[in-house]
């Protein structure tokens, strides 16, 4: 039976509780895309009204106001101005918090204006007895014009009644709470006249910001005589927040009762101790170690099995099925491909997680407040510790998390530096080769030497950071206002189900998203090193047959030689030689030259890239791990190892500092809209890398 | 008596009389920060910057540059 169906957007301040509905409403039957162009999340989901009703959800990114200050803020009103865009409202969900309604409510009043059926959803109806309040939901229906649900997104209480006002959603009146008008009447009335077929407030929001709609767009309007400058369009904002706050006010002065003596609040009990001036950072870092924990020690537990289980695989379908090119392929590129990735799912998940719930329970906005001053001094803001901390996880999502940074010289230098901290890409590079080269010992007999070292890496990244934020507040030069306003939302504790759909989700396409472009490079790198010019990769057996006639060989001893033979002439090969005369200073073999130019795309290819090009032609019949391949390998020549000390800390450094990583350029050029930051950003950063590796090389060699 | 939000000492409040709407963003105003509005000062946070505020029931954190914009009259209690 085919269902009708509505389309809802749900609007709302930030920490108002609008995810958790978005999430009680449609469950894990959502998913998350971006607007076409723009790297802002759209999340879109299903929900049934009722037996013949489905609703589309669109979870809006949180706005407290539709003027726009920000990309994610911008998707809001351009989808409200746009009736011809395919997710267009049939009705819209305002969401509020019991609380701040009040300025909640500011939000609501605005989308009144344009004339689109609201509903009013007020979240966290379960507080109420807690906080003393009380609401005449009746008085507010009328005096609002609207339908209204006391709900709980906590206990999915109300919902019912939610779904109840969608459904009669022709039923909602949609003429507006206030004339907004009223702050410049002959300037309204001059646009009425010149516009007479244009809904008044949406005039007045594409004159206020850069949105176009229909065929109205912002230069036409310009050109008009009675235009008026910034300074006094902005004072006319100020006038309107002014108007629809009186207004608010009015009603909620009659509506709204509040008994203090029922209210408790914790706020301000916790608030003394996460903000104190020893006990905040206490606790701050006492959180970022038990999170670097569960990265390096309680992830390493499932990855160690992954790692295993992925060798097993590789080497069974060797076996077991019929050799020949397609069964390589399989095992030899796509097998140890996959691996690659999987292998990544535990410390992300993990990361995720614990950010997740730091978001969640409001802790974040204390860490910002802790932070700023500090920060400042670097040329950060209390915002950028935000991306500073998702950088762990992936600079992606972090540079995007620099959007409500005000300021643009400290978003820009947060921007520029968030690609040092150690992502988990760099993750499996360092602990294959720390476990490679870094004895098993452990110092004072507690503290771990690989640990220790792993540790250290992640300190070397962060100190990069701030440093070059230092260099950068002295070099860069403009002139800005230093803004920075940061709510601080109630304490909460973290609502599983939206922790879990977040781990989930993310953790999923970052897996997706990095696997596309390892598996791509896995197959590639596997042809590369599987064909070769004619003359010299497929005469291999004859030549090598004929150096060796005389040494009197073993069989595998023979082979073996011809398989490293045929290897050195494949077209892998030959390019790895070709760059080996930059990277010998180094103490890098071809091998690894590879490795370092495929993980140019992302720096995680290069374990895969090192699976697959020690699995070609290895005709060995033992289960290896990527590990002990690499153990294994020997220069030729010397006949000492490749990863030795001195090499695999020169490597280690060059992954610390060089960008490799294609989709943060790409994204560094959408959010500073120039190809010049991202350039200089990918220039400086490599060459660094370079040279302190060859330093360290150097003096350890 | 006259004063400015960044010379508010913990736990004092003012009404808000009047601030330079250039130093001020919009979005500070739309969180409450306007004419007639109670803000009382929760927090200082441990350098001295920046200032955790109540203004209207809105908790948010400001810098004190922000702050030495927004003059108010303080509320003797």
């Amino acid at each position: 039976m085919s269902k009708s169906n509505l389309k809802v957007a749900l609007i709302g301040n930030p920490n108002t509780g609008k995810t958790s509905l978005f999430n009680q409403l449609t469950g894990l039957n959502q998913q998350v895309g971006n607007y076409p162009g723009i790297t802002v999340e759209r999340k879109v989901g299903y929900c049934n009204l009722n037996s013949t009703t489905k609703a589309t959800i669109i979870d809006l990114p949180g706005t407290y106001s539709l003027n726009a200050s920000s990309l994610d803020e911008n998707v809001v009103i351009e989808l409200l101005l746009n009736k011809t865009d395919k997710d267009y409202p049939d009705v819209v969900v305002v969401v509020a918090e019991v609380e701040n309604i009040k300025r909640n409510l500011l939000l609501f009043t605005q989308i009144k204006d344009l004339e689109i059926p609201v509903v009013l959803a007020i979240n966290m109806a379960d507080q109420m007895k807690l906080k003393g309040i009380t609401l005449d939901i009746e008085l507010l229906e009328k005096e609002f014009k609207t339908k209204i649900a006391l709900i709980s997104s906590r206990d999915g209480s109300g919902l019912n009644v939610l779904k109840e006002h969608i459904l009669n959603y022709k039923e909602l009146s949609t003429s507006p709470c206030l004339n907004a008008s009223e702050i410049d009447l002959t300037y309204f009335e001059n646009l009425k006249r010149i516009y007479p077929d244009q809904q008044l407030y949406k005039l007045w929001l594409v004159i206020t910001q850069d949105a176009n709609f229909g065929n109205l767009d912002k230069t036409t309007l310009e050109n008009q005589s009675f235009v008026k400058s910034k300074v006094e369009l902005k004072k006319l904002q100020h006038k309107e927040t002014i108007k629809r706050y009186q207004y608010i006010n009015s009603v909620l002065n009659i509506g709204k009762k509040t008994d203090l003596k029922n209210a408790k609040d914790i706020r301000i009990k916790l608030d003394r101790i996460l903000t104190h001036k020893f006990w905040g950072y206490f606790i701050f870092f006492g959180i970022l170690m038990l999170l670097f924990q569960s990265i390096f020690d309680w992830a390493s537990i499932p990855m160690d099995f992954i790692d295993q289980q992925f060798a097993f695989y590789s080497s069974w379908i060797s076996e077991n099925l019929p050799a020949g090119k397609l069964t390589d392929l399989v095992s030899q590129g796509i097998i140890p491909g996959i691996g690659g990735i999987v292998i990544f799912i535990p410390q992300i998940a993990f990361l995720f997680f614990f950010l997740s719930l730091l978001e969640e329970s409001g802790y974040m906005s204390r860490v910002v407040f802790l932070m700023d001053k500090s920060m400042r001094r670097f040329g950060l803001s209390g915002k950028s510790v935000v991306p500073l901390i998702s950088g762990t996880a992936c600079a992606i999502p972090a540079i995007m998390a620099t959007r409500n940074i005000e300021n643009w010289k400290e978003r820009l230098i947060t921007i520029l530096v968030t690609p040092f901290t150690t992502c988990s890409a760099r993750l499996p590079v360092y602990s294959i080769l720390i476990d490679i080269i870094i004895p098993d010992k452990e110092l004072f007999g507690f503290i771990h030497l690989k640990g220790l070292t792993l540790m250290f890496m992640y300190l070397i990244g962060f100190v990069t950071a701030i440093l070059s934020a230092l260099a950068l507040n002295k070099i860069l030069q403009f002139k800005t206002k230093s803004f920075f306003v940061v709510e601080m939302p109630n304490y909460k504790i973290p609502f599983y189900k939206n922790v879990v759909i977040n781990v989930i989700g993310k953790t999923k396409s970052f897996v997706f998203g990095a696997g596309k472009i390892i598996i791509s490079i896995s197959i590639i790198l596997w042809f590369l090193a599987s064909y070769g010019p004619a003359d010299t990769f497929n005469a291999a057996e004859e030549i090598i047959t004929k150096e060796t006639i005389n040494q009197n060989l073993s069989e595998s001893d023979l082979q073996n030689k011809i398989a490293s033979y045929k290897l050195e002439s494949s077209y892998i090969g030959i390019i790895g030689k070709t760059i080996e005369p930059a990277i010998k200073p180094l103490g890098y073999d071809w091998k690894i030259g590879i490795g370092i130019v495929a993980s140019f795309a992302a720096r995680e290819v290069f374990v895969g890239t090192m699976a697959t090009i020690y699995s070609v032609g290895n005709k060995s019949d033992e289960i290896s791990t990527i590990k002990q391949r690499m153990k294994s390998e020997v220069n030729p020549i010397t006949g000492k190892s490749i990863y030795n000390f001195a090499s695999g800390i020169s490597l280690l450094l060059f992954y610390a500092f060089a960008m490799q990583c294609m989709s943060t350029v790409a994204i560094v050029k959408k959010e500073t809209n120039s190809w010049k930051w991202p350039l200089i950003q990918f220039f400086f950063m490599s060459g660094f890398a370079y040279i302190i590796a060859l330093i360290a090389y150097q003096i350890l060699k | 008596m006259q004063t400015t939000v960044d010379l508010l000492k913990k736990g004092q409040k003012g009404i808000i009389t009047e601030f330079n709407l250039d130093n001020v963003p919009l979005k500070l105003i739309e969180m409450g920060c306007m004419e007639g509005h109670v803000v009382e000062l929760v927090q200082i946070a441990p350098w001295g910057d920046p200032l955790y505020l109540d203004i209207n029931g809105t908790h948010l954190a400001i810098r004190k540059e922000t702050a030495s914009n927004i003059k108010i009259e303080l509320i003797n209690f």
